[in-house]
Parts: structure tokens; sequence; C-alpha cells
């Protein structure tokens, strides 16, 4: 084994902002209003009633403290700047170059509702980026209002709300089918736009069966909402005659192309059959996820679906870009305005820089990377793949399991995943719910991480199952160099200790004083 | 792999032989066949037609900045488009924080490895709290309409009740989102969006109308102050009241940067109050700054009907320390998938640390000399805007930073107006003529701290120039 590299987080013992500075310290002058707008408005602009009486609770600290406090926030956040092979996440390297561009006032300090003869550097970036997609997904048009992949998710229902209504037949078409292993936002968009959720479990081999969905499908399904392949690596290879089958009796038919990093410039959701697909920007299209959004889910769909889509949408005609709001039959829209059009960029950025031959490329070293690591983690003793019964190759992550450790140690994922930032990676990435494999945990190595990163990550695992064997407690009481110690996760349920404000922390913990004081 | 490619800058594994070795480590013969388990007919048939890759940095910063320098922008421009998105001062520390390459990690982290930023997030909430006066604050989801639509959907889950009241003034951009969250009346659960006619003396909400419309069905009323045509709301209270003793909840929807001068809604009644984020500190990026809170009471029937984030602080196992980390996460679509609180995911993040980072910055006074800065210079533009023949404002001495502007009298549409008003660098208010809201050519003007007296004498002038 290679020798690990010594890692110690930043620990700075940073109070909480509302602790900090001074009475009447300041940080951030607005000048005065000018005296001729004195003159002429007077002072006391606001109604008596809703004049504000108290002074707001915050703190009064220079511009240096904030800046300070707020570096060194950052500084105790790994952040991927180590290795992480955070599967689903799609770890990525976020051009700086596109930041900038974003940053410049030409975009930065543009409103939305400008004349559209003033935005046409924008809308000409993304009306360029919908045809990317389309060439890479094979559908008529793409927009970006939706805030994330679950918002897309739910742009699908939404449009499918508008399709089904625009037939009459809203009260019939009551339901969307999925696999019990989808995505969460898949099932939840769906039941939050009034579908009824049919989940299909999934058979020995990974997925749900196709005797299983042609018993599920009906008059009554609105929709089916799928992603191919699934986190645990596993292509559904009977995916044609899914498609075929739910078309038969008329549903419409999502692609939730969450895992596209594999099959990038290799599968087209429309020759494989789909009415539509999202692919997300700021995972597989290299914008940054910024620890949460502001992310986009691209949703594109053919032009039977085109009619229904939520305005506007960027349309070119007779060489000028145009904002087509239009649309009679839109479904309404998502959120306000064309979408987190920053990010679009930065797609497009993307895009460009890597051009056809390296997004093939870049699927190539994801998916070979992830056999790779496939390769040496089964090595290591403790160890399980998923699905043991498929023996092929998976795709771009494959979902494991510590089960096996978990039994002969006690060492669990989450004590695992906290022990890895120790040695400064990030805590791997387990399962969503529901968990269908033991103790889980999902790596992806897409194209970003070179063969040596990879190393690193899999000899730090292999280190950790030694210690888990030596030295249990130690792992289960990790991490030990992090700028804290394990949160006491008691409070997360308990109304009378969890505080979501500084407010409320102030608040019971001076009722737990006052209690502890009356004992 | 018999790619001729140079290795890309951003892929490691591109370098010549290393594909090759891992290839050989896994004992598969080529790339293909690791591709194993996708059936040979469904490889895409049609070939990619992508343009040309731009794989240097010189020739891809090139294209960028190229193409976006066909924009217009409002730097260059005086611009007074509010509605949604407003141009406000960005402090240069909340760019340098936001741009912190740990922050705009695509990684989520742990509650240890990454407690830098859950304690920034936690810090959004509490300061946002400060603003509101309320002790529960989620973190952002994707924009202020959406924040409204969860609103309703958690107070249509809190009390079974399935009809809203909203203003009849409302942004129709927000008010589309708001319909779309709240479903075609053909869906099971679909809440009924009813709205509530504007005293036209001062756009205020019709209080005779409201009374009028609630009842024991209404699972909330939604007002917002300033509203949507800049207007305070001063009947807030009564609002709240009347919706409280017909077992409604209170929605409101404010604008932060008011709140240094204007009343916090939690001390007028306010059950659930939203708002947008971009005020604090973001650019607004073409739309792209949008984000939304949404904030209540520390009542467990609240919290518990949350459907996103919420950031606790708690204690560590070292004694004295404190951590942040994720509480009632079950309760959401991540948790529960359908069957949880509407839904969740990626969402605005980022915008909380600006937001922290903008609300330390300011403090209590800073938010108290910026609120009156902007309702200062606002109701100077309106009068001198209202000085203008044939020009009239529409409630003049009512608003916060935005107030309509009717040209009726001067015989041009808005749509003219602001063609006249580009040409000479000014983009006119946004036109409203088309909203249905019987205002006739009516354009919304917004006015904040970055317009300079100079800069609103300018608008004047050049209206006085181009009617």
């Amino acid at each position: 084994m290679t020798r690990l590299p010594e890692f110690r987080a930043a620990k700075w013992d940073e109070p909480v902002v509302m602790e900090m500075g001074r009475p009447g310290g300041r940080g951030q002058h607005f000048p005065a209003p000018e005296p001729e707008v004195t003159e002429a408005v007077g002072a006391a602009l606001i109604p008596a009633a809703m004049a504000r009486q108290d002074r707001p609770e915050l703190p009064e600290i220079t511009e240096f403290e904030a800046q300070r406090h707020y570096l060194h926030l950052s500084q105790m956040t790994l952040g991927m700047m180590g290795v992480s092979l955070f599967g689903t996440c799609t770890m990525k390297y976020n051009s700086k170059t596109a930041e900038f561009a974003t940053l410049r006032p030409e975009l930065a300090e543009v409103h939305p509702y400008q004349h559209p003869d003033t935005l046409q550097g924008v809308l000409e970036i993304m009306h360029d980026f919908d045809g990317i997609l389309r060439s890479l997904s094979g559908m008529d048009q793409f927009i970006f209002q939706a805030g994330g992949g679950a918002d897309a998710a739910y742009t699908m229902a939404c449009v499918a709300r508008a399709y089904w209504q625009d037939r009459g037949m809203l009260g019939q078409r009551t339901e969307m089918v999925t696999s019990m292993q989808a995505h969460p936002c898949n099932p939840a968009t769906a039941a939050a736009a009034g579908f009824k959720v049919v989940n299909l479990p999934l058979e020995e081999n990974g997925y749900p069966s196709l005797e299983a969905l042609k018993a599920a499908v009906s008059e009554k399904t609105a929709l089916i909402m799928i992603n191919n392949p699934d986190d645990m690596g596993i292509y559904n290879p009977e995916i044609k005659e899914w498609v075929k089958a739910a078309k038969e009796v008329g549903a419409l038919c999502f692609y939730d192309h969450a895992n596209f990093n594999g099959v990038m410039g290799k599968l087209s959701a429309r020759e494989l059959g789909f009415d539509a697909c999202m692919f997300m920007l700021h995972k597989t299209f290299g914008a940054p996820k910024a620890g949460g959004g502001p992310a986009v889910g691209a949703f594109g769909c053919t032009d039977d679906l085109a009619a229904y889509l939520p305005t506007p949408v960027v349309v070119k005609s007779g060489g000028r870009y145009l904002l087509d709001e239009d649309r009679p039959k839109s479904a309404g829209k998502v959120r306000e305005f064309w979408g987190n059009v920053p990010q679009v960029v930065k797609a497009y950025a993307w895009a460009r820089a890597m051009g056809a031959e390296g997004i093939q490329l870049g699927s190539d070293i994801s998916v070979v990377a992830n056999n790779y690591m496939d390769k040496r983690l089964g090595e290591i003793p403790g160890l399980a793949r998923s699905n043991p019964q498929v023996g092929q190759h998976r795709m771009e992550m494959t979902r494991w399991s510590l089960g096996p450790l978990a039994e002969e140690t006690g060492v669990g994922t989450v004590d695992f995943a906290n022990r890895m930032a120790d040695y400064g990676i990030d805590p791997w990435w387990m399962s969503h719910e529901p968990w269908i494999v033991a103790e889980p945990f999902t790596p992806e190595a897409g194209e970003l991480w070179s063969k040596e990163d990879i190393d690193l990550w899999i000899d730090v695992v292999a280190k950790i199952c030694e210690e888990a064997r030596s030295d249990p407690d130690m792992v289960k009481s990790a991490p030990h160099n992090q700028p804290i110690a394990q949160v006491k996760g008691d409070a997360f349920e308990d109304p009378a200790k969890w505080a979501m404000t500084w407010r409320a922390w102030k608040r019971k913990r001076a009722g737990s004083d006052a209690a502890r004081g009356a004992a | 792999m018999a790619s001729q490619m140079r290795a890309h800058p951003w892929m490691a594994n591109s370098a010549p032989g290393v594909l090759e070795a891992m290839l050989a480590e896994i004992g598969a013969k080529s790339v293909a066949e690791v591709f194993e388990q996708v059936p040979q007919d469904h490889f895409r048939k049609a070939p990619l037609d992508l343009p040309p890759a731009l794989t240097s940095e010189v020739e891809l910063r090139r294209d960028l900045v190229t193409k976006l320098k066909k924009n217009q922008d409002c730097e260059a421009n005086l611009s007074f488009l509010g509605a949604g998105v407003w141009q406000h001062h960005v402090p240069a520390i909340v760019d340098e924080i936001v741009g912190r390459t740990e922050f705009a990690t695509n990684v989520w982290g742990s509650y240890q490895s990454d407690h830098g930023r859950n304690q920034a997030w936690f810090e959004f909430s509490s300061q946002l709290g400060a603003l509101l006066n309320l002790d529960v604050v989620q973190l952002p989801v994707y924009s202020w309409g959406c924040a409204i639509g969860h609103a309703m959907r958690m107070s249509a889950r809190m009390t079974g009740r399935a009809k809203v009241l909203v203003p009849a003034l409302s942004d129709p951009e927000r008010l589309s989102v708001i319909r779309t969250y709240c479903q075609p009346r053909e869906m099971e659960g679909a809440i009924e969006v009813v709205t509530v006619a504007a005293d036209p003396t001062s756009g205020r909400l019709d209080i005779g109308d409201l009374k009028a419309k609630l009842g024991d069905d209404v699972a909330a009323v939604y007002f917002e102050n300033p509203a949507y045509l800049g207007t305070i709301e001063t009947g807030a209270a009564e609002i709240a009241r009347l919706a409280r003793a017909d077992g409604a909840e209170t929605i409101v929807g404010v604008d932060p940067a008011s709140l240094g001068v204007l009343t916090a809604p939690g001390d007028y009644g306010a059950d659930i109050v939203t708002g947008p984020v971009q005020p604090l500190g973001v650019h607004m990026h073409c739309g792209g700054g949008a984000g939304g809170f949404i904030a209540s009471r520390d009542e467990e029937r609240y919290v518990r009907a949350y459907n996103g984030f919420l950031v606790s602080v708690v204690e560590t196992q070292e004694p004295g320390q404190l951590g942040f980390g994720l509480a009632c996460a079950h309760q959401n679509s991540y948790g529960m998938r359908e069957n949880g609180n509407d839904w969740t995911g990626n969402s605005t993040y980022l915008w909380a640390i600006a937001g922290a980072v903008y609300m330390s910055l300011l403090g209590p006074e800073g938010f108290r000399e910026l609120g009156t800065l902007i309702v200062s210079r606002a109701r100077y533009a309106a009068k001198l805007l209202g000085e203008v023949p044939g020009v009239r404002v529409v409630w003049p001495d009512t608003t916060f930073k935005e107030f309509v502007v009717n040209f009726d009298g001067t015989g041009k549409t808005v749509a003219e107006v602001n063609d006249a008003l580009r040409a000479k660098g000014i983009f006119g208010g946004k036109d409203i003529s088309g909203e249905d809201n019987g205002l006739g050519q009516s354009a919304l003007y917004c006015v904040t701290e970055i317009h300079t007296a100079a800069d609103i004498r300018r608008l004047a002038d050049t209206l006085r120039e181009v009617l």
C-alpha cells in the first residue's frame, strides 16, 4: 500500500456570527439621501403602522471581520478539495473561465425583463446550447426554467398534466409508474403534481421486470419516469420494450438522465423511444452544484409535447433570438424567469470545451475507471458488490455494501464516511432511501479524477477497513481531525432542542439553564 | 482507445496510456467490453452534431465573452426594472466568498467535514430570522414564487382545507408558479386559488372583499408587504387577525431589503413568511439570482410541514462545541419519497451563503440606512415623474421601492416610451399594461440604493424629452 498523506483540517473555533462584534460596529455604510431628496419628500416616509420600532439583532462587525469569518468557514469546508468520488453527483472540474465570464456585468447585471434586443448574446448562447442538448438526446426543444434535477422531474409531471388536460383526460390518467429505486424526486414530484405513484419492485437482476411494468401500466397511466442505468450501475436492457409497452397504453415516457455520464454520446433518449428527458447541468455538464444550487435541470421533449412547455422558450426567428411567451397550452411556469442562466452558460462552456470527441471520451473514461475501481475494491475483504448475480461490468458507478465488514466489526457506512474525512477524502455517498443494500456506499469516479486519485481513495478505504478490525471504537468516534467532533443527532428530531436560528437556540438554552437552575 | 486527442485539461485519465493501463488491470480487451450491459441496438445511430471543440482556454474565453458582449446591461445603461429581480448593490466581499471553490463545490459532504458551509447556512437562517422576528427559517427554495407555492401547500396540509386567497394585483410571474403548485382542479389534492380585490385608492387589499371570501374552507390568506406594485400594506395586522379568526394561516411575502424600516412580519401576526433571497447580495444574473425563503414560528406543526432543509445548531461530542446539521430530515422527499412533504433537491443554497455574508456586513444600522435611502429616493423619483406632463404616479405616497407610473395622458404606450428611453440608454420600468389590472398604459418602476438623485433627474428629464 502507498503511504497515505497526513491531513489536518483547519480548525478555527470560529464563533457563530451572531456572537461577534460590538455595539455600533459597522461593516457597510450607505449614504444619506441627497439634500434635494430629503427636501422634496421629507423624512418619516413609512406609515406609522408599519414603521419598524425594534432594532434587528444582527451582528455589528467590520468589513474585514466579515471577510475573515467567512474565509474561515470556507477553510473549514472540505468541499472536494481532496478526492471526492461522491456517487450520483458526478464530480467535475468547474471551469473558472466560465465562472468569471458569467460574473461580467454583461451577464451578472442583466435583467430578464430587458428588451430582447439587449439580450441577444445570452439568448444566442442558450439557443446554441439547446442545439447541443438536442443533438445529445434527439429531442426537439429544451428549456432551462427548472432549478434542479428534481424541478425538471416536476416540470415533466406538469407537462404531462397539461398534455392530458388538453385531451380532456386528466381525471382518467391519474397514475405515474416508476421503479422503487428511481431517484426520490421522480415519485415525489409526480405526487406533488397530483398523480398517484406506482412503484415497481426490483428483480434479482437489479431492475423491475418487463412483466411487472406491463401489469402496472393501463389506461390510467399518465406517464412513466425512469432512469437508466440506475445507481447500482446496472443498465436495463429491456428499456426499449418498456417504452413500447407504456406507449401501447398511451402513457408518456420520461427519461431521467441523472446518470448520463456513462452514456454521453452513446445513447439517445429519442432513439430509445422516450418523449422527454432531463439533464443535470450542475452535474454532468460541469456547472458547479454549489453545495445544493443554483442548479439547472434542462428539460427536453419532442415537438408533440413542446406546446405544453413552461414559458418562455428561447427561439430564433429571422436571425434574431426571441423569448416565446405565446404558448396557450403551456403548463404554466414552474419557477420565475428563464432559469439559472449563469449555470446554462457554464454548461455551454463545458460542452464547447469538451467537444463531441471529448464527451465520448469522458463517458469511456467514466465507465472504465469505475470498473477499475470495482476490481480493486473487490480485492478488499469486508466489501461486497450489490447484486452479486450481475457479473457484467457495471456502468459509471457501482452500489457497494459494507455489510460484511459491519457484521464483523460493528463499523457501519456512516462511521466509515466520517473516518474518511480524517484523510482529507470527502465522505462517500451511501444511497437514497430506501436502502435496499445493507450499509451501502456508491462511488463514482467520472472523468475528472486521475488514476492516482482513485488509487489513493481505495487505499484509504482499505486502511479504514484495517482500522475497523484493529480499533473499531476509534473509527466509530471519528472524525478526529476535522473542525468539529461528531454532532449529537438527537436534537434534530426533538422540538425542545432543535434550533433553526440563533434566536431559537438562545431561547431554548435559556429555558434549559433555567430548568437546571430550578432543579 | 485510439483517440488522437491531446490529453484534455479537464480529464487526467485522457493522458496517453492511462485508459489502456486500467483496461489491462480489469482484464478487458477494449473499451467496448466494459459497455457489455448495453445491447448493440441501443447505441445511438445518429452521429453527434456538435459545434467544434474549444479545448483551449484562450478560445473558450473569447467565444463566451464575444457572445456576452452582445448584451446590453444595467451598468452601462440606467435601469428601472424590478418586479421579482432588483438591481441592488452587491458588496465585493460577498462575491469573494460565494466564489470560494469550497463553497461552489459539487460535493454534499458531512456535518463535520463541511462544517464551515453548514455554519454559514445556519447564519443565513439566524440573521434572516432576526430581520423577520421569527425562529424558523428554511434554506431557500428555487424562487420566491416556489416558496409561496410550498407555503400554500404547507397550509393546506396543516388545515386540511383546499382554498387560498391571493391579491388580485399579484405578480403574474409569481402567480403562474403559484397556480402550477396549486394544480388544476381535476388533480387529487388541488388547491383553489381565489383572488381578493384591491382598494383602488391605495392598491392595498380590499378588507371588505377579504371578509366576504374568508371562511372555514380557506387554508391561507396570502399578501405581500410591500406588494407587487410597491404599496406598503398598512392593514397587515388586520388581515392576519381576520384570517386567524377563520382558522386560516396568514402567509406573507416580504422584501428583506425593506426590513430595516418596515415592521418585522413576525410582529404583525404572520404565520408563514416568504420572500426573495436575491436582494441579499445576489446579482440579478438575468433572473438566475432568484431564490426564495420560507420562515415561521417555532411550533412543531409548522416545522413538521416544511418541504426542504432545516439546519439546526446542535452540540457535538466535545463539550462546549457547536455543530450544524439537518433537522427533521426524514419528512422530506429524500426520506419519504412520494409520502414526503412536496419535494426537495438541489436548490439555491449558495445564495444562502451570499445572504449570510450580506446581512453580517449590513448589521442593524446598515439595514436601517438602506431602507431609508431606498424609500427616500423612490419617493423622490415618484414625485419628479409625477411632474412630467401627461405622466401620473398611481399611488404616489404609499410605496417602498417600486411604484406604478401611468402614461395614458401622454397618448403613448409603455412600449413606445420604453423604446424611446432605451435609445437614450435608459431601461424604463416593466410594462404592466397587459396584466389585466385596470391600470391602463402603466409601467412598474423600481428605484434602489444604486440610483442617485442625479440618475433620477436624468430619467425625468429624458422622459420630458421623449414624450
